[in-house]
């Protein structure tokens, strides 16, 4: 018997899941139930009546869902997660800004305790003392890794604890009675774009800063932005393209010279934990993505939390309820909520309704807890690392550069240019994301507008080996050479992918958009307007 | 069906091979010093990206400027009632686009370099979409694809009714003689339609705002800035274009309006007019830069000379440009060229251009 040949470096026979699933609502047949619920017996019905709904508050018709058996649901459902590629099955390097990190099962196990998922926000306080221990416990977390004063939990997103961030420092000049010369919030192009759109939606006119030759943060163009009509700076450093600006509190004093506030966009923390804080930088304000660097994980845009921080300065303007730890009168420690945010018109109120979504936090509690110190501190070393091995293996490969200094170490993640590539062949940097799919790999190239052409982000974290790593890099370089031999693949890829190309032309037509199922029986003609 | 023209200047691109910067009016001393044609190989590139079975419909000059190349690609194709002799020239471009106008193409794509977009222009207009393919030595329009093999992709996907959108682009052009003796001297010469390529976005990847959507927000910001009893001169381009339309105005795209009260006081002036108008008044200046090259002045809006931009002062001079324009500069500083080295002088340094509604961005003029 001959062994299986395993030296292979690339995997070109990877093909992904395609079942050619229908909609849900596609498989409905009328009549066919999941479960068949029992009327209740004549006994109880007379003991409570038909139902407490009020006739007022039930339907007039049933609601117009899918009819269909409880396996019939389970095989739709399991198909489709095969039709992703999620972080389980491939090699997270490619989502460049994401930390996209492997994130411990057994947090998955605590947090679907029904000790959590039963709970209720509006319970008694006496009765959520061990989640609100962990919401407290989080916060003095998170205090110790930023150096600020307090942290809420509330903002469901990175996007949101801009947008907090923001509000506080609206309520802030407001109650300084500043906010109307204040208008202008400054940021850099390289940061996130939300730095500039959600304090854009506060009303806030955006200043945009570039880079210098070197790739920081053009400190002369950053001098003509501050001044009496400055508000806020919010920055993210090390900004997309991996670049630390090591002089980031000559920015931040300015500022404040200025009389303006300063706010840490720490998305991509995961390559400082334990080395640099949002304090000793200058900032008054930050937040942390508890769903990239501390682990619990990203949600496919659902369960998120950007917690926000703030100095002691600024603390009574985040949204509440915060939790405060408290004695009780026989000496044991306890938590309650603070709502004195309701009577305090300069608070930010909410930005979202009640106190956080709780199994995120008690995730990243978890995570943070498992780590210790020590072990957030390794998990910036290693994630640096990774970052450091990949870029030198990628800078080796001759169409592959990254701009700005030469060779100049990035923190946790690089964002390079293949225009080289893209100049002997006409394969685009879209196209290779493209291509990878093929592979069973995801590829970013950057936000747009591209400042950087034919940009690609990778971020690699602590998570993968040398073994991965080398992995990821050996698929790139093949595609690479494909697209000086055989660039027709690239160009009409993917091909081993649950979708092929895809036309989007519709995209720019409302008259094409369909965003609900009854929608799409509408505008097809399937059904007429106004009914169901 | 869709109906595509394609036009080659056949001669493009043999200039530079033999150092000539350019061919305009130079083929035979190019040939003489043994340049070949090399346009139809490169529309043969392009065409290799189109299946010939997807259902396109080719309208092509003759010989050379068309026949020739898209047959050997393999393409069946309608030749134009006109006559190709000897060598082209630029009119034998615009006559070839002439015609295809006549017979009604959906596309017009042509192979050359700047001196064939004027051509074009010079037939066609802002009317007709119009596809560059990078074949000539000066390639400094933003009309033509990066390579023939995008162009290729981008004609397949009009073909295969893939809507894209279109914007007008600057027909830019250098003065070849000033160019053969060390001088840079661009013009712009108008603006064509293109369509873009409607590449797959990738994943996170916001769709950007479309060109004309960026612009306009731009020309809001600046009619909020807006006062009355002041002068405004409006520079020429698509990016300042909404200011007029917005106010219901009258413009010249490639001209200097100027407006007074909301009202269009005189439009496309000359540099005597605009001294003329502005003698003691307050004015302002919205111009942008060319985009790939960042000129600020003295390019395309000589009208605005020295003596009107040292009345205006630095203050009350705003440029406009959407992000999308900025970076295709890639980290270069806009330029001057006002010819007058203490007017460069007063210009020079940081100033903010407005990228969007409320959205400037701080930007160096070297």
């Amino acid at each position: 018997m001959e062994p299986i040949d395993r030296s292979a470096t690339v995997r070109e026979n990877f093909h992904q899941a395609k079942w050619d699933e229908p909609i849900i609502f596609e498989l409905s047949t009328p009549g066919e139930r999941g479960i068949n619920v029992p009327l209740a017996e004549g006994e109880i019905i007379d003991a409570v009546g038909e139902s407490d709904i009020p006739s007022s508050m039930r339907r007039a018709e049933p609601a117009a869902l899918p009819e269909i058996a409880q396996p019939r649901v389970l095989r739709h459902y399991m198909r489709l997660s095969q039709q992703t590629l999620g972080a389980d099955v491939n090699i997270e390097i490619g989502q460049g800004t994401c930390t996209v990190k492997y994130s411990p099962k057994i947090n998955e196990v605590l947090a679907r305790q029904p000790q959590i998922t039963e709970l209720h926000p509006l319970q008694p306080e006496e009765t959520v003392q061990g989640m609100m221990e962990i919401f407290h416990k989080t916060d003095c977390f998170l205090r110790e890794i930023s150096g600020l004063d307090r942290f809420t939990f509330q903002p469901g997103g990175g996007s949101q604890g801009i947008l907090t961030m923001a509000s506080v420092v609206q309520n802030y000049f407001a109650d300084k009675g500043e906010a109307d010369q204040r208008d202008e919030i400054i940021t850099t192009i390289y940061s996130h774009p939300s730095d500039a759109a959600a304090p854009a939606v506060k009303g806030y006119k955006i200043i945009h800063i570039g880079p210098d030759k070197d790739g920081y943060p053009d400190f002369e163009a950053f001098k003509e932005a501050v001044g009496p009509r400055t508000a806020a700076f919010f920055v993210a450093n090390p900004e997309d393209t991996g670049v630390y600006n090591p002089k980031v509190k000559a920015f931040t004093d300015l500022v404040h010279e200025h009389g303006g506030l300063c706010g840490y966009d720490q998305a991509n923390a995961n390559g400082l934990l334990g080395v640099t804080r949002a304090r000793e930088a200058g900032f008054d304000l930050c937040f942390f993505n508890l769903h990239k660097s501390f682990s619990t994980p990203h949600g496919c845009g659902g369960p998120a939390c950007g917690a926000t921080g703030a100095v002691k300065a600024l603390e009574s303007f985040l949204p509440g309820p915060l939790i405060n730890e408290t004695k009780q009168q026989d000496g044991t420690i306890g938590y309650a909520f603070d709502n004195s945010f309701k009577n305090d018109t300069h608070c930010v109120g909410k930005v979202r309704s009640w106190y956080g979504v709780a199994p995120v936090v008690l995730k990243a509690y978890a995570w943070i807890m498992s780590m210790g110190p020590e072990g957030l501190y390794e998990t910036a070393k290693v994630a640096v690392l990774n970052n450091n091995y990949l870029f030198k293996k990628l800078m080796e490969i001759p169409c592959v550069d990254a701009p700005y200094i030469k060779g100049k170490q990035r923190v946790e993640q690089v964002r390079y240019t293949i225009e080289k590539l893209t100049q002997d062949t006409g394969i685009t940097s879209g196209d290779i994301q493209r291509r990878m799919m093929d592979f069973g790999m995801h590829y970013w190239t950057s936000h747009h507008p591209y400042h950087i052409p034919e940009p690609i982000t990778l971020e690699p974290t602590e998570t993968p080996s040398k073994e991965d790593l080398d992995e990821y890099i050996n698929t790139l370089k093949h595609i690479f050479q494909e697209a000086y031999d055989n660039p027709e693949i690239i160009k009409t890829a993917p091909h081993q992918s649950v979708c092929h190309q895809v036309d989007d032309s519709w995209s720019d037509d409302p008259a094409k958009w369909a965003i609900s199922w009854r929608s799409y029986l509408k505008k097809t003609g399937q059904i007429k307007s106004g009914q169901a | 069906m869709i109906r595509i023209g394609l036009i080659i200047n056949p001669i493009a691109g043999m200039g530079g091979r033999v150092g000539l910067k350019g061919t305009d009016g130079l083929a035979n001393l190019a040939k003489s010093l043994g340049a070949r044609p090399q346009a139809g190989n490169k529309v043969i590139r392009m065409l290799a990206q189109i299946p010939a079975d997807s259902g396109v419909s080719l309208l092509t000059p003759p010989g050379k400027m068309g026949e020739e190349a898209a047959k050997t690609a393999g393409f069946n194709v309608t030749v134009l009632d006109m006559s190709v002799t000897g060598d082209t020239t630029g009119d034998d471009t615009k006559d070839a686009a002439t015609l295809m106008i006549q017979a009604g193409v959906d596309l017009l794509v042509f192979a050359g370099g700047d001196g064939t977009a004027r051509d074009v222009y010079r037939a066609v207009g802002e009317d007709l979409p119009v596809l560059g393919i990078p074949a000539g030595v000066k390639i400094h329009s933003p009309v033509f694809a990066q390579t023939p093999e995008a162009a290729g992709r981008v004609v397949h996907d009009v073909v295969r009714g893939r809507g894209s959108r279109s914007s007008l682009r600057e027909v830019l052009d250098i003065d070849e003689a000033l160019y053969r003796n060390g001088q840079v001297q661009t013009r712009l010469y108008g603006y064509l339609l293109v369509p873009e390529s409607k590449q797959i976005q990738g994943r996170k990847a916001g769709t950007s705002l479309g060109e004309r959507a960026a612009q306009n927000q731009i020309c809001l910001d600046y009619l909020d800035r807006m006062k009355p009893d002041a002068v405004y001169l409006i520079g020429p381009g698509t990016t300042t274009r909404p200011v007029m339309e917005n106010l219901g105005l009258e413009h010249s795209l490639l001209g200097v309006d100027v407006i007074e009260n909301q009202k269009l006081i005189a439009k496309d002036v000359s540099e005597q007019e605009l001294l003329e108008l502005t003698k003691s008044r307050k004015v302002n200046i919205f111009i942008t830069p060319i985009g790939g090259q960042g000129y600020l002045f003295g390019r395309g809006n000589h009208q605005i000379s020295p003596e009107v931009i040292q009345q205006a002062g630095k203050d009350n001079i705003k440029i406009g440009a959407t992000m999308e324009k900025i970076g295709s500069l890639q980290g270069a500083h806009f330029l001057l060229d006002t010819g007058c080295p203490e007017t460069d002088k007063m210009l020079k340094g940081y100033t903010r251009v407005i990228t969007g509604y409320r959205q400037e961005m701080i930007y160096p003029i070297a």
